[in-house]
């Protein structure tokens, strides 16, 4: 292993930046003329928009343009899309109602943006906001999930009848049904999967330039992905060509999915800057990203489960309810429907699924991906579902999950829905994970905590996701406007050091130092030479970005691929200025040498030779930098098994998570130190959604949980220090042999939380978040 | 959310019916206001400075009375704009009942409230608007009581 290669616990390159203030957010962007853009936005859920008079706050001090969803459509912009298709159970597409950046005619969600101030300073900007005198004529509001599609709603769009974007169902119900008829046992679960405000650190925010001498847009933008939101903001919202778009993520605080998306204010801001040839910012505050952020999760299910006298699993049925909001975020329909139903099977070979997704409107922000997406939700139901089971069957919740698992020797597993797991080893996950909480000392534990009048309790969670997301094939089958393949450029420059391009993008996981890992692993070349650049359309070619756990499964191996294509080039050059045969060439360790001689030319001096070709024979091509793209052959399937142990005060409800154990497989781990804090951050999102993460709606679509005072997010003390450990198994469709992890810990954690609560109460089911209050309740009327 | 309550007003209820009608007696008793005035019968237009939590604002209600049923009582009803505050709509149903020679003044509030009085206010709307009523009510109690020493 080279020093500093895979395996070892690199200190993060990232941080010293980081850590010393000297990151570079889009906020930091300031430039000579600078304007700031100010949102008006609808405080009403529905509202019919009679009329928007922006004369008097055209005429405020310092503004520059006061602009509407009429100045947007006269310019020819156009809406915002949505860019996977997903077939409704009519045959016909899901509805997508039109989606302006800036609202024309009506407003459909608290937060909907109705015009924008730009003046010369934000304090100018929000006076001006003020005097936008608007005419709205409030509408009845649908704000609530489980009622959204009842016959005598209020309908939002015109173009979904009964507010309904699609119904899909997925498979055999014919069969499944049957087996219901017959089975020994049925489990059943009704369960809500909590809606969530996702809350990256830094706000989104967007700063447009426009040069009008090269007709070019420069747009910093809170992004995971600047070449996708290029490709969109030119094919889609015609704001300019790809080519006169340069679109840069620079550092970004956090993103979880929240940043996938192209936003209203990303458009407007792109349009703003060239239409008023004045540079023009917009940085959201904490309320308007509560408003205005796409929301996470939000569904409302039936799940049940068939089971024959041994506890075996003979077929599932999942009644799903999901939330998309008032509007269709950038991937919000493939959300529910394929990353949520295709991964029901879990870790499990329940022969036969049925599952049915009504995806329905609300007047409520759009609901997207967030940090798992679609697979939490997939494995909280799971999950849940099977401790139901366990305690109809009277088994032990970790005994019937060794009798349903996938055995070992099984793999590839073709589930019933969809998804072939290429590799794993469930039980071996479980009992390390077992051993890790001393699962058979937990006894004892009750008992003891029982004499000092608190529940303990212990819950178990066993997932699956799919990440390395994924296969073009695959995702173009399902209806996706796009490949996911990623790609990578690595350039030795004369002097022997290297910059690595990659298309995806870094926002806080450590790509940087990752990447860098594997270049100096491969090349040879010391780690302090390798620089990582990304985020910048200018600057590295088409890449795909970040999200579902790809960027090191996906683009990491597009990195190796480029790092082949130099070994095979340096082969050549070396072989030329070495004066022997390419074949007789061996490269070990940044050395190219010749076999069975003491010849050798470390790859910087290869590099300098390729600069400077002084002597190259015809076909020997000069320079030293090489492209590669990836497209994977298959998703990753990351494991695992999480047990999570509560002690619960009966007098109070509140829940302390006394111990949390992990054991996944990742793969083969680039670097532990960085994956192990992944996995942190991942279970403290998890609990989060378990114990305090709760955005609510009320009747009249008012958004009431829009600061930090009315939505808690997770903070230090409300989690245990973790002991996390790792059962890796080889993916052999990964060339790397990695699988991703960044949302694991989102995936695993609320299960078994819950489900240690659900244990620890002697209850059913309580549904997240498990406040103090909900738990309290549930202990009173459990006693 | 709902609120009712009464008051008791050692006065008539015809004393109490033409307080209730009288704009001056209504915009001394209304915490915030700074000016009530008719603009057609039965509507009117107040402006006023309310504090939920973090949030404060000036308000403009369009108020206007229905149902009413001399001099039993009547319902008001009024929505305002509090700029980028938001809004607040509610209604009060206040019903006079002849006690001897005083009048129990019973009122069923209802309010909701919209844009930034939710977002950054909800867990303190109640307790607002509950003060808030009764607070109207008291000082309205008070002026016809003849006890009011100052309205603040």
């Amino acid at each position: 292993m080279a020093e500093n290669g895979i395996g070892a616990s690199v200190r993060r390159k990232e941080d010293n930046r980081f850590l010393t203030g000297k990151g570079n957010y889009t906020d930091d962007i300031n430039v000579v003329g600078q304007t700031y853009a100010y949102f008006v936005r609808s405080p009403y859920a529905h509202a019919i928009l009679n009329s928007i008079d922006t004369s008097a706050a055209s005429a405020s001090d310092g503004v520059v343009a006061v602009l509407t969803g009429d100045d947007l459509a006269e310019d020819g912009i156009a809406p915002l899309i949505c860019g996977v298709n997903v077939t409704s159970d009519d045959g016909e597409p899901h509805r997508a109602p039109l989606h302006p950046a800036l609202a024309q005619g009506k407003v459909n969600y608290v937060g909907d943006h109705v015009a924008v101030v730009i003046a010369e300073s934000l304090a100018q900007a929000k006076d001006a906001a003020e005097k936008v005198s608007i005419d709205y004529e409030v509408l009845p509001a649908v704000a609530s999930t489980a009622t959204a599609a009842e016959e005598n709603q209020q309908q939002i769009h015109d173009i979904a009848p009964n507010n309904m974007c699609y119904n899909w169902p997925f498979g055999d119900k014919a069969a499944v049904d049957a087996v219901f008829e017959t089975a020994h046992k049925i489990s059943t679960l009704d369960l809500i999967n909590n809606r969530m405000v996702t809350n990256p650190m830094e706000p989104r925010a967007a700063a447009g330039e426009y040069n009008s001498g090269t007709e070019e847009i420069t747009l910093h933008v809170t992004t995971q992905n600047p070449h996708v939101h290029r490709l969109i903001l030119s094919a889609f919202n015609q704001l300019a060509p790809e080519h006169k778009l340069r679109v840069v993520g620079p550092d970004v605080g956090g993103g979880f999915g929240v940043k996938i998306f192209v936003y209203a204010e990303e458009l407007v801001v792109g349009w703003a800057c060239r239409k008023l040839n004045r540079p023009v910012k917009w940085t959201s505050d904490r309320t308007e990203a509560f408003l205005a952020d796409a929301h996470g999760r939000d569904h409302v299910a039936t799940a049940e489960m068939a089971l024959d006298d041994q506890g075996k699993f003979l077929a599932m049925r999942v009644n799903t309810t999901a939330n998309l909001g008032a509007y269709l975020s950038t991937f919000s329909t493939m959300v529910p429907s394929y990353l949520y139903a295709f991964l029901l099977a879990g870790q499990y070979t329940t022969p036969l699924i049925y599952s049915e997704v009504k995806a329905v409107f609300t007047n409520t922000a759009p609901v997207d991906a967030a940090r798992g997406a679609g697979r939490p939700e997939a494995t909280y139901l799971l999950e849940r579902l099977v401790d139901v089971c366990a305690e109809d069957m009277g088994l032990d919740p970790a005994e019937i999950r060794r009798r349903n698992f996938i055995p070992v020797d099984a793999f590839p597993y073709q589930t019933p829905v969809v998804q072939c797991y290429d590799s794993g080893d469930y039980p071996a996950a479980l009992e390390k994970a077992l051993q890790l909480a001393d699962y058979d000392g937990f006894t004892g534990r009750a008992e003891e905590a029982k004499s000092r009048g608190m529940l303990r309790g212990i819950g178990l969670s066993s997932y699956v996701e799919a990440c390395g997301i994924a296969p073009s094939a695959a995702v173009g089958q399902l209806g996706a406007g796009v490949g996911l393949w990623e790609s990578a450029q690595v350039r030795f420059n004369p002097t022997g050091n290297v910059q690595v391009f990659t298309g995806t993008h870094s926002h806080g996981q450590g790509h940087e130092t990752t990447f860098a890992q594997l270049v100096t692993e491969q090349l040879g070349v010391p780690i302090e030479n390798i620089e990582v650049i990304h985020g910048d359309t200018a600057k590295t070619q088409f890449g795909m970005g970040t999200y579902g756990s790809r960027s090191l499964a996906v683009g990491g191996v597009a990195i190796a691929k480029a790092c082949e294509k130099l070994i095979e080039k340096g082969k050549k050059i070396a072989a030329h200025a070495l004066e022997a045969a390419e074949g007789d060439i061996e490269f070990v360790d940044g050395d190219f040498t010749v076999a069975g001689t003491d010849k050798a030319m470390n790859i910087a001096e290869v590099a300098f030779n390729a600069y400077v070709p002084h002597s190259y024979p015809e076909g020997l091509e000069p320079g030293f930098d090489e492209n590669a793209f990836f497209d994977p052959l298959n998703f990753s399937f990351p494991a695992g098994t999480h047990v999570c142990e509560v002690e619960v005060d009966p007098e109070t409800g509140e829940v302390e998570i006394v111990k949390y154990s992990a054991v996944d497989d990742f793969g083969k781990l680039i670097n532990p130190m960085i994956v192990e804090g992944q996995v942190h951050g991942g279970i403290v999102h998890g609990v989060g959604q378990a114990l305090l993460e709760g955005c609510q709606y009320d009747d009249d679509g008012q958004l009431i949980t829009a600061s930090y005072m009315d939505y808690a997010m997770p903070r230090a003390d409300n989690v245990p220090s973790f002991d996390v450990d790792y059962a890796p198994t080889n993916p052999p469709h990964n060339p790397l042999g990695v699988k991703g992890c960044g949302e694991a810990g989102a995936i695993g954690a609320p299960p078994a939380v819950i489900n240690a609560i659900s244990n620890a109460l002697g209850v059913k089911h309580i549904d997240m978040p498990a406040t103090p209050e909900a738990v309290w309740r549930a202990a009173q009327s459990a006693a | 959310m709902e609120m009712i309550s009464e008051q008791r007003i050692p006065a008539s209820r015809d004393a109490v019916w033409a307080a209730l009608n009288n704009t001056e007696i209504l915009k001394q008793a209304m915490p915030g206001c700074e000016s009530f005035d008719a603009i057609e019968e039965n509507k009117f237009e107040a402006k006023l400075t309310a504090k939920v939590g973090p949030v404060k604002a000036k308000f403009k209600f369009q108020v206007e009375l229905s149902e009413i049923n001399a001099p039993n009582g009547y319902t008001i009803l009024g929505e305002g704009q509090g700029g980028v505050a938001g809004f607040a709509k509610g209604s009060a149903k206040v019903d006079l009942t002849e006690d001897g020679s005083e009048t129990i003044l019973a009122y069923n509030v209802q309010a909701n409230v919209g844009g930034k009085l939710a977002q950054l206010g909800a867990r303190l709307i109640d307790g607002t608007a509950k003060k808030m009523a009764d607070d109207f009510f008291g000082n309205f109690t008070d002026i016809l009581s003849g006890s009011l020493e100052s309205s603040d």
